[in-house]
């Protein structure tokens, strides 16, 4: 295909939270093959942000969402505050929609209000900008499988045209059954990356990105690779192993085919 | 920012199939909402239904899609020549070199909302034939037209629930500035599910009566399901004079509260004043703002309240909900259409429905649709999650 222009970012900060992998440093021994890799459900902390209530009925995608993009903040050292936010997900809160989905399938459909507004795809950006205060830009983004390079692609292109630094969260958390056999995801994942403009004094690696048909890269353990496959967010392992292994070097990751995204990382 | 050409844009909506339905309840000041009561089951309200969708099922070769949000959706494609003018674009462009970018709330939900009432009754699994990524995935509108058209480029749903197709101009002028693609598929398609009708009655904020926005006594939305489709791209090297671009968006958050506004509307005035910026107009040059104005009291207090705040009551501003009802995803697209027509044909529109402006609220409001020359225009979206956006048109020449 023609060349895809190349965007390009910094990356400041990681936050990773998957089965497994709690946190990123976790993460980054396992990615770089010092530690194995043990398998456990993901590990969603309580949103420590939000008022007693919320923090309380917090769903698990709010939480993973929150969670995974604090935590890449906290890496970058930037007050969450100040920084536009690109939220991606393939799902909403799968609990919240059956929840509902059996209300409205029952004989009294009134449903809850908190329900209904949980059930929006953008709940988790609504509890961010609560929890942290931010009124920057926000998006929130659906690209079923590809959601995680969709986020990336918005996420650089907003840097871009704002100069300004910009935290992608990618996110999924699972649906109960019946919608669990529809569409299997087993558990909660979510990536935080803070991206920007210029590179800066806690800096890990410059990432160029372009357009591409080169074939996805794969994880050599198969138990990661695995994950990566099960849990959409994940499909950004190929990246966060670069990033961990501190090498030059580039991975292409899963997009809409038969697009796929190359990245190029030149760690700082 | 770099201007864009909104080279096609269509509307289907309560009123009508094509702009010309849309552009006619405009000028005449009607409405397409009808009366909608479940008894004992609190709906007691007005919708913007369209009809036919239940009868059109999508065509076989795209049977996997097959929802009452993607049938909308290809009926809405079809008309005023969108879909021709896609199709030209990928001859001359290629398909990777088109984006999609669409804004929707719920999707295709009321497929899985109806296929709940079929679960197997011992294993309590769903029908067979139930198909979550060509219905209820949020992507599946964008999954769904990207395959309609065999396109191969970049694409996503922005969903951000009522400023969704908002900022799919946003998101999409930003591929193109960033030369991913030379031509967005851009718009929002909304249609009806018992999730939006029970859940906006919930938070008692759907009116028993048509709604009307901005009045003393209005009393909730009308909600109303609609499609809009945008073609955006790099002008060419001439236009007429009555072309409308996009000059300018911009994105705000209220870090308030899920589903209530901030009550000065500060996100709202931050999404405006950053659209103002983008397109590198001062508020004197706004000659029309298509407000948000769902007729909910707070809604239209806070943004009336960001509103006089920041052009007084200088400027001509009403609502269209009362044509077409509140079509939540797909209204930021239908009300860019609305601001088009505006700024092409010259008028401002009026706001049916509405009696008597609330006095409480001081802007220019407008009640009847008189004629004008507009030449730039505003349009507001303000979502659920306290997510807002703001767009401005303006005419070539």
């Amino acid at each position: 295909m023609s060349a895809s222009p190349l965007l390009s970012a910094w990356i400041d900060g990681v936050g990773l939270i998957a089965p497994g992998l709690p946190d990123w440093s976790t993460a980054c021994a396992v990615l770089a093959g010092q530690d194995a890799f043990a398998s456990a459900p993901s590990v969603l902390p309580a949103p420590a942000l939000l008022p007693p209530a919320e923090r309380r009925r917090a769903s698990r995608v709010v939480r993973i969402a929150l969670a995974s993009g604090l935590a890449a903040l906290d890496h970058a050292g930037l007050d969450p505050a100040g920084v536009a936010t690109v939220f991606s997900a393939s799902t909403a809160d799968g609990h919240n929609c059956h929840a509902l989905c059996e209300t409205l399938a029952s004989d009294d459909q009134r449903v809850s209000p908190t329900r209904f507004h949980n059930s929006l795809h953008n709940t988790p950006a609504g509890y961010w900008s609560i929890a942290t205060g931010a009124m920057a830009a926000s998006q929130s983004l659906c690209a079923h499988d590809a959601s995680f390079a969709a986020g990336l692609l918005e996420a650089l292109v907003q840097v871009g045209s704002s100069a300004a630094s910009c935290t992608l969260i990618a996110y999924d958390a699972e649906y109960p059954a019946p919608l669990a056999a529809a569409r299997p995801i087993p558990d909660a994942g979510g990536i935080g990356l803070v991206l920007s403009p210029t590179q800066g004094p806690r800096s890990l690696a410059q990432i160029s990105v372009n357009l591409s048909d080169s074939p996805v890269t794969a994880l050599a353990d198969p138990q990661l690779d695995a994950l990566r496959l099960a849990i959409p967010a994940l499909r950004g392992l190929p990246l966060l192993e670069l990033l961990a292994t501190r090498r030059a070097g580039s991975a292409v990751l899963e997009y809409l085919a038969p697009l796929s995204l190359q990245v190029t990382v030149s760690p700082c | 920012m770099t201007p864009l050409h909104l080279a096609h844009h269509t509307v289907t909506s309560c009123v009508g199939d094509g702009l010309a339905p849309l552009r006619n309840a405009l000028l005449a000041g009607t409405s397409g909402l009808k009366p909608y009561h479940i008894e004992g089951l609190g709906l007691d309200t007005w919708i913007g239904e369209i009809a036919g969708l239940d009868d059109s099922p999508l065509p076989p070769a795209l049977a996997a899609y097959d929802c009452r949000n993607n049938r909308l959706a290809l009926r809405a494609l079809e008309a005023d020549g969108v879909a021709e003018a896609l199709r030209e674009r990928i001859a001359r462009h290629g398909p990777r070199r088109i984006g999609i970018v669409l804004g929707t709330s719920t999707s295709g939900i009321l497929s899985t909302e109806l296929a709940y009432r079929q679960r197997d009754p011992q294993s309590g699994a769903l029908p067979p034939g139930f198909f979550y990524p060509g219905t209820h995935s949020t992507y599946s509108l964008a999954a769904f037209v990207r395959e309609a058209f065999a396109l191969e480029g970049p694409a996503c749903v922005v969903s951000t629930a009522c400023s969704s197709s908002a900022k799919v101009f946003a998101a999409a002028a930003r591929l193109i500035r960033a030369g991913l693609i030379d031509v967005a598929l851009v718009g929002g398609v909304d249609s009806l599910c018992y999730t939006t009708l029970h859940g906006f009655a919930s938070l008692e904020l759907t009116a028993a009566e048509p709604c009307r926005p901005y009045d003393a006594e209005r009393k909730g939305i009308s909600i109303g399901e609609g499609a809009a489709f945008a073609l955006l791209e790099r002008p060419p090297a001439s236009l007429d004079a009555g072309a409308v671009l996009l000059l300018g968006s911009g994105e705000s958050s209220d870090a308030h509260h899920m589903s209530s506004p901030h009550p000065e509307g500060l996100g709202a005035r931050l999404a405006m004043e950053a659209a103002l910026a983008e397109a590198g107009l001062d508020v004197d040059a706004i000659d029309y703002i298509n407000l948000h104005g769902t007729a909910t009291p707070n809604n239209d207090a806070a943004e009336g309240c960001a509103v006089a705040a920041l052009f007084g009551a200088r400027v001509p501003a009403s609502s269209t909900k009362g044509i077409t009802g509140h079509t939540l995803g797909a209204a930021g697209a239908l009300e860019a259409s609305v601001c088009a027509l505006a700024l092409a044909d010259g008028f401002l529109p009026g706001s049916p429905n509405t009696r008597s402006a609330d006095p409480a609220i001081p802007i220019d409001y407008l009640l009847a649709t008189r004629r004008a020359a507009p030449r730039h225009a505003m349009s507001n979206s303000f979502g659920f999650g306290g997510s807002n956006c703001s767009l401005v048109f303006g005419r070539a020449g």
